[in-house]
């Protein structure tokens, strides 16, 4: 992720590639987002006019179809994301007191970031992992029964 | 010497990996010659890691493994402290019909020669050599109801398509599965990823589909691997492709993921969102299987639904509708979910009593505790009380108890389990989900989280007002989302009264 090494045309020239790349789909719009949040780590603002012209929409409907989905960041997030259950399956197992004890370890609400990047915060709902929680996702890495010692370990190797 | 451990994401969420890697080391410092195959869960999720090793009598199982365990397992040690015996001579297993599970944890999932030497492929076959109107009529005769929530007759679905006129269809996988308390799409998905595609492929023949999308949710990264992975393999081996096992007949798949939407699991808002638009509701009629994907005829089913085909298509629709219940025939996969002592998969014939799955198959609550409350079929399903344990497990059966099965997810609650706040959770989570297209989802959830929290300040007024709401929710949304949070919220209201008087007592 080298956004912010990159100038304006460096990219404008990458995202109208991945859209390029994305130009045979049907409805290659979702492909083209994930894409490009790949590579930035959340969508820049100047790459939505870039995905409009390519894909012969407005500006306007793909900031529509970005901010109807919670994957999408208008913002780079932390070094590590580290998503916890709030579904009611995580619940009936103790997910509300794992919520509170990483909000209070990490000095942030939902969605934030610690003030040394190294954590976002966010809840998920429903990792398919309902009869082993609370159930967290570090990144892409599935954690089952998490416990106030596992979530210590998962926050002291992301440099929490 | 074969050594089998599952790469499901379950069991990695409890170290599958790592005791994978530990058996590799501990095999190579006894200089034994170890060939470990990763395969499915089994479903038992209390024994994972589970690690299973080849003998003449069959597979014995050693779990739930920490890496610590490697060494013991590779000498062999049957007397282990974790050892359980044969596998397939447990109580969870021999108890089960595993029609659609039937390779889950078995095979490699991505050895396509174990797939097909497994029975897999058979079901393809026996397709091709059928008119695609009588694949139809086979899957309609078999009594295959939609798994995917709302149990419509797939073979009245894939009619519908196959009786319309367009220059192209398509087959959709809604793989969104974002009910909590639901992963038997997942652990298919991540164990046995051929059958949805085999089951994709019959329903494009069926019904002249020639491209098929599966819509898979972002929430699963291990699913998404693996299933690219799987469609990568099927069509080297020419089973997608512009001749499907040389039947001179085309189908070809893709796989699309979806971006964190709850509400991307209801068919229309899933069809705009694979279009690449806001994940809206579109009003129906037009229904999908006549104006769906890109306006046209479109079968979207649930990953188990078409996964559960090639069964029905290798063995009979006759030998599926003979299990089951009533109008619910075949199996069922039901996930055992929750403060559980033994959670998991297991697929069983229609209609065992509630009670029987929750106190002797899950063994009652992790915790110890009593049992409190149930919620079956996700976010959107009713809690069920003790007392209605008798409910036998069908779609009518659980309709008539105020309920649905929904997915066939059930999630269980000790006596600590606040149901207020859960009420109030189901507000809140329709409010953060709602796509906004209906007023009485979008504003009313959040009128929802406003009543219940009078309530729990001890405003008694406020309960009428919140059946009130409940009642303009269902009448007035599009789509279960707003229509069916009035189930949780009313079943938990009317089971447990004392859970939202007691703040009111509190507060006189
Ligand atoms: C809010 C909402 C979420 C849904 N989520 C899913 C889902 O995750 N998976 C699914 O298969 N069906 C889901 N459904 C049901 C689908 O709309 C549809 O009935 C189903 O995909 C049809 O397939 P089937 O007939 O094979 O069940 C959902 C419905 C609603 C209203």
């Amino acid at each position: 992720m080298s956004a912010d090494l990159s100038t304006p045309a460096d990219l404008a020239d990458r995202v109208s590639a991945i859209c390029a790349d994305h130009a045979h789909l049907e409805g290659p719009m979702l492909p083209i987002l994930h894409a490009v949040q790949a590579e930035y780590g959340y969508i820049p603002e100047a790459a939505l006019q870039i995905i409009a012209k390519a894909n012969g929409v407005t500006r306007a409907e793909v900031h529509g179809t970005m901010s109807f989905y919670h994957d999408f960041r208008t913002q780079p997030a932390g070094k590590t994301v580290v998503k916890i259950c709030r579904a009611e399956a995580c619940q009936a197992q103790g997910a509300n007191a794992l919520a509170d004890s990483a909000k209070s370890k990490l000095g942030v609400d939902w969605h934030g970031t610690t003030p040394n990047g190294a954590v976002t915060l966010e809840p998920v709902y429903c990792l398919g992992l309902c009869a082993c929680g609370p159930a967290a996702l570090v990144d892409d890495k599935v954690v089952g029964l998490v416990d106030d010692a596992k979530l210590d370990a998962i926050l002291a190797e992301a440099g929490a | 010497m074969k050594i089998y451990v599952p790469l499901d994401s379950a069991a990695k969420a409890l170290g599958a990996d790592n005791v994978a890697d530990a058996l590799a080391t501990a095999a190579k410092e006894a200089g034994k010659d170890v060939e470990i195959i990763r395969t499915g869960t089994r479903g038992m999720l209390w024994l994972e890691p589970l690690v299973e090793v080849e003998t003449d009598a069959g597979r014995t199982g050693f779990g739930p493994c920490l890496p610590s365990d490697a060494a013991a397992i590779i000498e062999g040690a049957a007397n282990h402290p974790k050892a359980l015996g044969l596998v397939d001579d447990l109580p969870w297993m021999k108890r089960q019909t595993r029609l659609t599970f039937q390779r889950v944890g078995v095979i490699d999932p991505l050895d396509l020669a174990d797939y097909e030497a497994h029975g897999g492929l058979t079901g393809l076959r026996n397709a091709i050599a059928m008119s695609p109107a009588d694949v139809v009529q086979h899957v309609t005769d078999s009594g295959l109801r939609g798994r995917g929530g709302a149990g419509f007759p797939t073979g009245i679905k894939w009619k519908t398509v196959h009786d319309a006129e367009a220059p192209q269809k398509y087959i959709v996988c809604n793989a969104d599965e974002g009910d909590s308390g639901t992963f038997a799409d997942r652990m298919i998905m991540e164990g046995d990823p051929f059958t949805l595609i085999e089951g994709m492929i019959i329903a494009g023949l069926a019904v002249g589909a020639t491209k098929g999308y599966i819509y898979l949710r972002s929430e699963y990264p291990d699913a998404i691997n693996i299933i690219n992975q799987a469609i990568a393999v099927a069509e080297k081996a020419g089973v997608l492709g512009d001749d499907v096992l040389g039947s001179g007949r085309a189908f070809h798949l893709e796989n699309r993921v979806g971006a964190g939407a709850y509400v991307c699991g209801e068919e229309t808002s899933l069809l705009n969102s694979l279009e690449g638009k806001r994940g809206v509701v579109r009003a129906k009629p037009p229904l999908p299987a006549l104006e769906g994907f890109l306006g046209r005829p479109t079968v979207v089913n649930n990953v188990i639904s078409l996964a559960t085909v090639p069964v029905i298509m290798e063995k009979g629709a006759q030998y599926y509708a003979d299990f089951g219940l009533g109008r619910s025939k075949g199996t069922i996969p039901l996930q055992i979910a929750g403060n559980v002592k033994f959670g998991g998969l297991f697929e069983t014939a229609f209609g065992l009593p509630l009670g029987e799955i929750v106190n002797d198959l899950a063994g009652g609550t992790r915790s110890g505790a009593p049992v409190k409350a149930v919620q079956v079929g996700g976010p959107l399903g009713a809690y069920f009380a003790p007392h209605q344990f008798d409910t036998p497990f069908g779609y009518e059966e659980f309709d008539g108890a105020g309920g649905l099965i929904g997915h066939a997810g059930l999630t269980i609650f000790d006596d600590s389990a606040d149901m207020l706040g859960m009420a109030r959770f189901a507000m809140e989570f329709c409010a953060v989900e709602s796509c906004g297209k209906c007023t009485p989802c979008r504003i009313g959830a959040v009128r929802g989280v406003e009543t219940i929290d009078r309530i729990a300040a001890g405003d008694a007024d406020a309960i009428p007002l919140l059946t009130d709401l409940c009642d303009t929710m269902k009448d007035g949304s599009l789509c279960a989302l707003g229509g069916f949070t009035p189930y949780p919220v009313m079943s938990a209201l009317t089971l447990f009264p004392d859970d939202f008087a007691a703040q009111k007592k509190a507060a006189e």
